[in-house]
């Protein structure tokens, strides 16, 4: 059975913590990062890379602009 | 299962072209930065980028200029419909939008944009209501929930002292000149799906010459409401959403 991937490369240096994208992805993939960016905010992340599907509802939703998705196919 | 190839073919989503590299100066979670970036991704669609005039309040939004790579003007504080309206008439094959909070529409500049909807200006507000002045310490605006507390209203607004809250998009909608009258919300990614839509009809019939249109964007003020940005967006919901719902509530055909 084809099956629908996605994944996000978040632009860390970007990305506020706001957890925005967090609560809002509909697969419970993300999770803020322990580690902090150059401004002290713990980048958003993918935890259950898995679980993706490239729904872009982080993207969509984040007010800083700093994730891109990428979804594929694979039979 | 093999990996997700990172390659143009498969891009979903990315930062809008006319979004710039600049670092957002607003809070983390703040709204102003998905709206900044529907109206850029609207403005690319349309392909208006190289013929269209934003007019940026005073407000944490007055440096909507450093993010949004359009023409912009600066308008003096609520002034923004006014200089809109001049742009308007000297360019009319421009599409011309006021970018304002609530401090800046609905307070200080209530006059010029009454009668900005008033006289039919073939201009697009786009009006971010989050019932706070954000900027200046989260003081009690005209749009502030009763009971809600602010930096000015460390009780809750109470309506024998501070009076009562007021929806200016309703107020519009009794004016002949305003034609499409719109209420949406960025705090899940479906609203920010219908918001979109919403600012794109707006300028969509702002072109067509069809009259004023306000697109009224209920938002969160994380700072000013002292709540975590997830925090807020779902007081937003169980608080803004019942005095201020969402949908269209007005349009003219």
């Amino acid at each position: 059975m084809a099956k629908i991937k996605g994944t996000i490369v978040v632009d860390k240096e970007r990305c506020k913590g706001c957890g925005v994208c967090v609560a809002s992805c509909p697969c419970d993939v993300l999770s803020l990062s322990s580690e902090v960016n150059g401004k002290g905010y713990p980048a958003a992340q993918m935890a259950v890379p898995d679980a993706c599907t490239g729904c872009a509802s982080c993207a969509v939703i984040c007010p800083d602009s700093c994730i891109t998705v990428y979804r594929q196919k694979f039979e | 299962m093999a990996e997700v190839e990172i390659k143009q073919e498969n891009l979903v989503y990315a930062k809008p072209r006319l979004i710039t590299d600049n670092v957002m100066h607003y809070c983390p979670g703040c709204s102003h930065g998905t709206v900044h970036k529907l109206i850029a991704e609207v403005i690319d669609e349309l392909g208006l980028a190289e013929r269209t005039v934003g007019v940026s309040p005073v407000g944490c939004s007055v440096f909507a200029y450093n993010y949004i790579d359009i023409d912009w003007m600066e308008a003096a504080h609520g002034r923004a419909l006014a200089v809109a309206t001049a742009v308007k008439r000297l360019k009319p094959e421009t599409l011309v939008f006021t970018y304002q909070g609530d401090g800046d529409l609905s307070a200080i500049g209530t006059a010029e944009s009454i009668h900005a909807a008033a006289r039919g200006e073939n201009v697009v507000a786009i009006y971010i209501n989050n019932a706070i002045y954000g900027m200046t310490g989260g003081q009690m605006a005209p749009t502030t929930l009763l009971g809600m507390k602010t930096a000015t209203t460390p009780y809750g607004r109470d309506p024998r002292l501070n009076g009562y809250p007021y929806k200016i998009a309703e107020m519009m909608a009794h004016l002949d000149g305003a034609t499409y009258i719109t209420r949406q919300s960025v705090h899940k990614p479906a609203n920010v799906r219908k918001c979109k839509a919403a600012i794109k009809k707006a300028f969509q019939r702002s072109m067509e010459g069809k009259g004023f249109s306000l697109v009224e964007v209920v938002s969160t003020c994380n700072s000013g409401w002292k709540l975590s940005p997830v925090a807020s967006n779902e007081w937003l919901e169980q608080n803004m959403l019942p005095f201020y719902p969402l949908g269209d509530i007005k349009e003219v055909k």
